[in-house]
């Protein structure tokens, strides 16, 4: 009976080799990719793995993670492009960083996952969208957290990035996938058009007409209030000096 | 209104009974008497007047909200009021108080200097020839000044009735719509988003009237039996306005993998109250002293969702009428 176990590997390789045959060679990069350096956490069919499991990844840390399974391209590509994946640790709320991965190596890693199922990569094209439009539904949908010209802000328990470094494309897969603890935006709640507007907004806020002149980094009332106390303070102590006079002894 | 009519009658009366105190002959002077200056005088009062006019015109701007470039005018109202006041300060201090140095032997602390200082206060005001009117005009200033910066505070709330605090147009059977006016349709709250949602043919801006709407698994909802029927499939409506400051609850938290981060949360951008959503919007975190008022919903035969009642509670921050 010893010929059992090996009569059973060599079965599940060939129906792994029949199963990959059928991929392209980029998935199967990818997938090659994917069980180097993400099966610890996301499982080896991106079914996922729970926080209770045994699972030890890099450096001994126990593996958690969500199934990948319909996340799409749309989710690969943001996670992967922005560096918010791979994370060091799962229980961290990812950042964005360099990424990990080569672009040819995202592109197959994309591919991959892409095979599992779920949504492409969104189309956008920011020029057929209304800077004021996108005004409007950034103030309504996006500013409570990511503040009204995206400079980022927290919720409890999680940051709420800065815009400053992502693509179009990234900010419609954002508002598409809602990644980590953000809210997702159905078509039926913003259509493509409006995404657009909303994206040429955001690329509008990295260098908005500043009329007042000095911008004190747009970040609201603090720093303003700060300035007028500090500066009409200053003036207050000036215009005290030239009202006044020192007694003469 | 009539305790403020006593006030105006008093303030008359006090202001009618106010008679000129004649400065006793031969009485012994601190400073030397210095001449008037009555062009001084003209200028203080046209000052003070702007001052009065500036705070009146802020008071006016504020309640008006047609003006143009309505903060502008705020500011430059507000900042003409405070400059000309300061400026007619300075001109007293400096043109029409009686000046100098009067010395004075130590030993003296009795009774005789006490005089001699109520007389050098009395005798301070004797350079200006239309005393009564100059403080009129500084009264006058005074206290427009004073009513341009409480006036604001009447933004705060209803300010005599407090009946619209108590408003709400949900009903049963009201239907909800998004800010587009479009009926809500249950199976197009997904997961993991969140909406605004407004009452069918309500006025929007009423305090009662926005909600947000999220859906979560119904199997992890942890509402208490009374509430059992308030979120069919799994959709919860909340009160939009926060139960701390009255801001607008527009931040949700929604983990893509809860096991790893924190738990789904409705979050007030102003403070950071947390509301769990499971819980019936209990606070989780933050200054909030009560938890999110909850609308009750069903859904009707066309999938539409309509409100099944009214909230659970008091709508907005809590006020003298609504303490808990």
């Amino acid at each position: 009976m010893r010929l059992a176990p090996a009569a059973l590997a060599v079965a599940i390789a060939f129906a792994l080799a029949s199963a990959a045959s059928a991929d392209t060679p980029l998935v199967r990069k990818g997938r090659a990719l994917y069980v180097a350096g993400c099966i610890s956490c996301h499982g080896d069919r991106g079914q996922g793995v729970p926080p209770v499991g045994t699972n030890r990844g890099a450096g001994g840390i126990r593996g958690a993670g969500p199934p990948l399974r319909g996340v799409g391209a749309a989710s690969a590509d943001f996670y992967l492009r922005t560096g918010y994946m791979p994370l060091r640790n799962p229980f961290d709320q990812p950042a964005r960083s360099a990424p990990s991965y080569s672009r040819a190596e995202i592109d197959a890693l994309v591919a991959y996952i892409a095979s599992l199922g779920g949504p492409p990569i969104p189309k956008v094209d920011p020029s057929r969208g209304s800077l004021s439009e996108g005004l409007q539904l950034f103030t309504e949908n996006c500013s409570g957290c990511h503040q009204i010209v995206a400079e980022g802000g927290v919720v409890t328990d999680a940051v709420a990035p800065a815009l400053k470094a992502a693509t179009p494309t990234q900010i419609a897969e954002a508002v598409r996938i809602g990644p980590f603890v953000m809210p997702r935006f159905t078509p039926a709640q913003l259509d493509d058009r409006q995404l657009d507007s909303i994206i040429r907004y955001v690329l509008y806020a990295r260098d908005p007409d500043d009329r007042g002149g000095w911008d004190l980094g747009h970040v609201g009332p603090i720093p303003e209030g700060m300035v007028a106390w500090l500066l009409a303070g200053g003036v207050l102590v000036l215009l005290a000096a030239l009202i006044g006079g020192r007694r003469e002894q | 209104v009539k305790a403020l009519g006593r006030w105006v009658v008093a303030g008359l009366v006090l202001l009618l009974s106010w008679r000129r105190r004649v400065p006793a002959a031969g009485e012994r002077r601190p400073l030397p008497q210095q001449p008037g200056s009555p062009g001084a005088e003209l200028v203080v009062l046209a000052l003070l007047l702007v001052a009065t006019a500036g705070a009146a015109g802020f008071i006016l701007v504020y309640a008006w909200d047609a003006v143009p470039n309505q903060t502008q005018f705020l500011g430059l109202s507000l900042g003409l009021a405070f400059a000309a006041f300061a400026a007619a300060a300075v001109i007293v201090g400096r043109r029409l108080v009686p000046l100098g140095e009067a010395s004075e032997p130590y030993p003296g602390l009795h009774e005789p200097e006490q005089e001699e200082v109520e007389q050098l206060v009395r005798e301070s005001g004797e350079r200006l020839s239309r005393k009564r009117l100059l403080k009129l005009a500084a009264g006058g200033a005074g206290a427009t000044l004073g009513a341009a910066l409480l006036v604001p505070a009447v933004s705060l709330g209803p300010f005599l009735d407090t009946d619209p605090l108590r408003q709400t147009p949900w009903r049963r059977g009201r239907r909800l719509v998004d800010s587009a006016g479009r009926p809500l349709v249950a199976d197009e709250i997904e997961p993991d988003t969140f909406t605004t949602a407004f009452p069918e043919g309500a006025d929007p801006e009423q305090l009662a009237a926005p909600l947000v709407v999220v859906r979560l698994e119904p199997a992890r909802l942890e509402l208490s039996p009374d509430r059992s029927g308030w979120a069919p499939d799994g959709i919860l409506a909340y009160s939009k306005i926060c139960t701390h400051a009255g801001c607008a609850v527009s931040l949700y938290r929604v983990p893509s993998y809860e096991p790893t981060s924190a738990r789904p949360a409705l979050i007030c951008p102003c403070h950071y109250s947390t509301f769990d959503p499971a819980q019936a919007g209990k606070v989780l975190f933050g200054p909030a002293g009560r938890p999110l008022p909850q609308l009750p919903l069903l859904i009707d035969g066309k999938g539409q969702v309509r409100a099944a009642g009214g909230f659970s509670g008091p709508i907005g921050p809590s006020w003298w009428g609504v303490r808990s």
